[in-house]
């Protein structure tokens, strides 16, 4: 993992005392509320519905443990008792005081953290694939290269008022876990023709009000010319992108607008005067500077170890809740007798992401028995134990079970992303976490969960998109109409490396009529597969839309539970009414058989 | 129970601990919401919110929140965000104004 | 108009005098007393007056529109070696990036120069701000 050396520390001791100083003028009035709120937010200070809301960065979500006990002090003794992992690596607490704030960011610069540029119209935190150093099919540790880019964005002069915020992934393997083609710039590790490193750089995706899918820019960049070339992006879209709109404001927009080739020339020429630069701020990244930074994440001392385990296998013959949650949250590692476990912070009918202090505690302590002293935060909002020895794995289990972190549901209908929505959120036009709690407490039988098999449910409060409902096999928005709340489903998303937009099935559901709609979703599938094995979006890609929205708007029901809903939409009946019929009649027999 | 319509109320957040806050008699700001002074015409609304913009040592964003009003006198928000933000999370009764008894409203089913 | 500079506050009349681009392409004016650009001018126009212009003033609409910046790196990179400076709504916060970028000194008017006074520049005057640039 990366230490911060004495520049790292002198940088974010700097920072904390600004902000303390922000704070002070802002109080006196030597700074307006105009003026001090893009300052808030970039040292991850938002004002949310009833309070403040500090987001700490997790840089592409890797900590240790002393920095999740640290996590769990500052929860507890500055907020509330608990955090909310978010969809961006990232820990959100959200009942900090303005005043209590610059001790707080002092607390984590004393563990090598940051809030840090966690907010604001500037180079966000940036994230990369939560297996990062442990994953089987990784080609290459991406984790250097988001820590180069941590520290190359974190001040940097020129892309501190930019006319949007700009998120920047990258993953070092095939399959994709960090959502790059969703990002204002998605960097793949690659190699080219002759064998060396360097990077396909994807640019313009994003979720929001215009999802878009990002295209390749640069097909290939050396590995030297990464900050040259980011600088180059980012100075074009500086300059250019739109400011008379926030929504049109993304790079996104620049490069629809544009069109990709005139960016891509625009950029090029900017790359071409950098690199000509003799001692401009952005040199090309010295092969020293790059093995440093690599040095600090070279693979920790794994012992030699046969794969399986005598141990293991017993207790996997023995103990059936632990056969499940092996089979659910474990993947493969890429040394021998280690094992990559998923802690899933989505126990059943619980806010998800949410952990308390005392989860975070028995986390950091599990991670130093067992982990190598390691965590990671998905995007997914659960924790990862990157390196767990095989052995250890019946021990762990207990530990977790212990801390109420044992649920066994990683990539299952319960495992939902939920942005925190219109319970903590400013933005907001509806709830998303009860939406949530709803659902994991309808399919909270574990059989019917195993049976439906790998289906991603994906939230968010407003067209923002914090809970990528776009990308999920089934994606709820939820959005306000005529007063009150109305959830729009989406369907056939898809966050890997296939990526896919979810297609809109149709007019929006009451708040009530949400679990009612993905039970009928899921009936459906349940029926059309063609067997245990053709997962919901194998199915949905197979047959398309038409059979699904069938089961989401049957004839019959027409707008079920609208009573609430007063001007609600009337459900249309779907686009064939044999086929919904059909559905319906398969739906049925599907319910009695499960019955809960 | 009859309810006036197209009641409103100032409503802002503390700027030190970013609590909710109402605009009540004599200038002052407080978590109540049953102390907020109405506003019951347009000029009522400009003057209020002129006053709201002279504090902003004290409040920030402060606006216009819509409200009804009981035979009792009581008021109630009448979008569910205004619900929400007086009472605190809809799914953790234990956190924010409703957990301290400051709730004089409910959470309605949405 | 104050003019911020590392050593503080200079109050100079000159501010009057800078040369709007469309008087300097016109043939208006010399533009060795300064030239003022708005923040969305194409850099590459300049290049052939490089020389005979004495000060080049970026206008700052509002603080939080950072194209300023950038085209203060790029002026640089096209070789304007004279004096460039920030000019409008600049923060004292913001003192540290406008240098970083290129910017010799940064010009307010009153108003912000009474809210935000010498000492809160000169307190973020030296300051680098960018662990990265720091260590390199
Ligand atoms: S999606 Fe909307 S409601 Fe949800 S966290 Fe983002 S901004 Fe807030």
């Amino acid at each position: 993992m990366y230490r911060y050396d004495e520049f790292d520390d002198r940088f974010v001791r700097e920072r904390v005392a600004s902000f303390r100083s922000q704070v002070e003028r802002r109080l006196s009035g030597a700074l307006t509320e105009d003026e001090f709120k893009p300052l808030r937010l970039q040292n991850g200070l938002y004002l949310q519905l009833h309070a403040y809301m500090l987001r700490v960065a997790i840089p592409y979500g890797t900590l240790n443990s002393p920095q999740m006990l640290q996590l769990a002090m500052i929860a507890e003794r500055w907020d509330k008792g608990y955090g909310h992992f978010t969809t961006r690596q990232n820990i959100q607490f959200n009942w900090p005081k303005l005043q209590d704030v610059p001790a707080i960011l002092e607390a984590l610069a004393d563990v090598g953290m940051h809030a840090i540029q966690t907010s604001g119209n500037c180079i966000r935190n940036v994230t990369a694939d939560h297996f990062a150093g442990a994953a089987a099919d990784e080609i290459e540790d991406p984790r250097p290269t988001a820590e180069i880019l941590r520290q190359w964005s974190s001040g940097h002069p020129e892309f501190a008022f930019l006319p949007r915020k700009f998120k920047i992934a990258v993953t070092g393997s095939p399959n994709d876990r960090a959502v790059t083609k969703a990002h204002d710039i998605g960097l793949r590790m690659v190699r080219n023709a002759a064998g060396e490193p360097g990077y396909e750089v994807i640019v313009g995706g994003g979720l929001g009000r215009t999802p878009m899918i990002g295209k390749v820019i640069r097909e290939f960049l050396p590995k030297a010319d990464l900050l040259a070339y980011l600088e180059s992006v980012l100075r074009v879209y500086n300059l250019y992108g739109r400011r008379d709109n926030k929504y049109k404001a993304r790079i996104k927009i620049l490069v629809h607008e544009s069109k990709l080739e005139t960016i891509r020339a625009e950029v090029e020429a900017e790359f071409e005067r950098l690199m000509a630069e003799e001692a401009g701020p952005t040199r090309a990244l010295s092969a020293a500077e790059v093995a440093r930074i690599e040095a600090y994440f070279a693979p920790p001392a794994f012992d030699d170890l046969p794969d399986s385990d005598a141990g293991l296998e017993a207790a996997l013959a023995a103990d059936q809740d632990f056969r499940a949650w092996v089979k659910t949250n474990i993947v493969a590692h890429r040394q021998s007798g280690y094992r990559i476990v998923t802690v899933s912070i989505k126990p059943i009918g619980k806010a998800p992401g949410d952990a308390s202090a005392d989860q975070m505690r028995a986390l950091a302590d599990i991670a130093e028995r067992y982990s190598l002293g390691e965590l990671r935060v998905s995007h997914e909002q659960n924790i990862v134990l990157p390196h767990v020895r095989a052995a250890d794995l019946p021990e762990v289990f207990a530990c977790l079970q212990k801390a109420d972190l044992a649920t066994a549901n990683i990539g299952l209908i319960t495992d939902i992303i939920a942005c925190p929505g219109m319970d903590y959120c400013a933005l907001a036009t509806a709830r998303s976490i009860p939406v949530a709690q709803d659902i994991a407490n309808h399919f909270n039988s574990p059989a019917l969960a195993a049976e439906i098999g790998k289906l991603q449910i994906k939230i968010s409060g407003c067209i923002n998109a914090c809970g990528h409902h776009h990308v999920g096999h089934i994606g709820i928005l939820g959005l306000e109409k005529g007063g009150i709340e109305s959830y729009q489903i989406t369907l056939g998303g898809d966050a890997t490396e296939t990526t896919a937009i979810g297609e809109r099935a149709g007019p929006g559901f009451a708040y009530d009529e949400v679990v009612p709609a993905v039970r009928r979703l899921v009936d459906a599938y349940l029926a059309l597969r063609t067997d245990a094995n053709e997962t919901f979006l194998q199915t949905y890609r197979r047959l398309g839309a038409a059979p699904f929205k069938a089961a989401l708007y049957p004839a019959d029901i027409g707008g079920s539970g609208s009573g609430a809903g007063g001007g609600w939409p009337k459900a249309k009946a779907g686009p064939s009414l044999s086929a919904s019929a059909q559905v319906q009649q398969a739906a049925h027999s599907q319910y009695v058989f499960y019955h809960f | 129970m009859s309810k006036t319509p197209a009641l409103q109320v100032v409503t802002a957040n503390d700027l030190l601990n970013g609590d909710v806050v109402f605009l009540s008699s004599g200038g002052c700001w407080r978590r109540e919401l049953q102390h907020a002074t109405l506003v019951r015409t347009s000029g009522d609304a400009d003057f209020l919110m002129a006053q709201a913009a002279q504090h902003e040592a004290y409040v920030v964003g402060p606006y216009l929140a819509e409200v009804t009003q009981d035979d009792a006198g009581r008021l109630e928000p009448v979008h569910y965000r205004e619900r929400i933000r007086t009472l605190g999370p809809s799914n953790r009764p234990d956190l924010g104004r409703q957990a301290e008894g400051l709730a004089e409203v409910a959470h309605v089913p949405l | 108009m104050p003019i911020v500079t590392d050593s503080g506050f200079v109050f100079a009349d000159e501010t009057d005098a800078l040369l709007s681009l469309d008087a300097m392409l016109s043939g208006g004016g010399d533009p060795a007393g300064g030239l003022e650009i708005a923040n969305d001018t194409d850099p590459r126009d300049l290049v052939p007056h490089f020389e005979a212009v004495g000060l080049i003033a970026v206008t700052f609409p509002n603080f939080a529109d950072g194209r300023g910046f950038s085209l203060a790196r790029r002026l640089r990179a096209l070789g304007y070696k004279g004096r460039l400076r920030a000019k409008g709504h600049v923060i004292s916060d913001q003192y540290p990036m406008a240098r970083a970028c290129g910017f010799d000194e940064v010009e307010i008017d009153e108003t912000l120069a009474a809210r935000q006074p010498e000492q809160h520049w000169l307190a973020v005057a030296t300051r680098s701000g960018h662990a990265l640039q720091a260590r390199a």
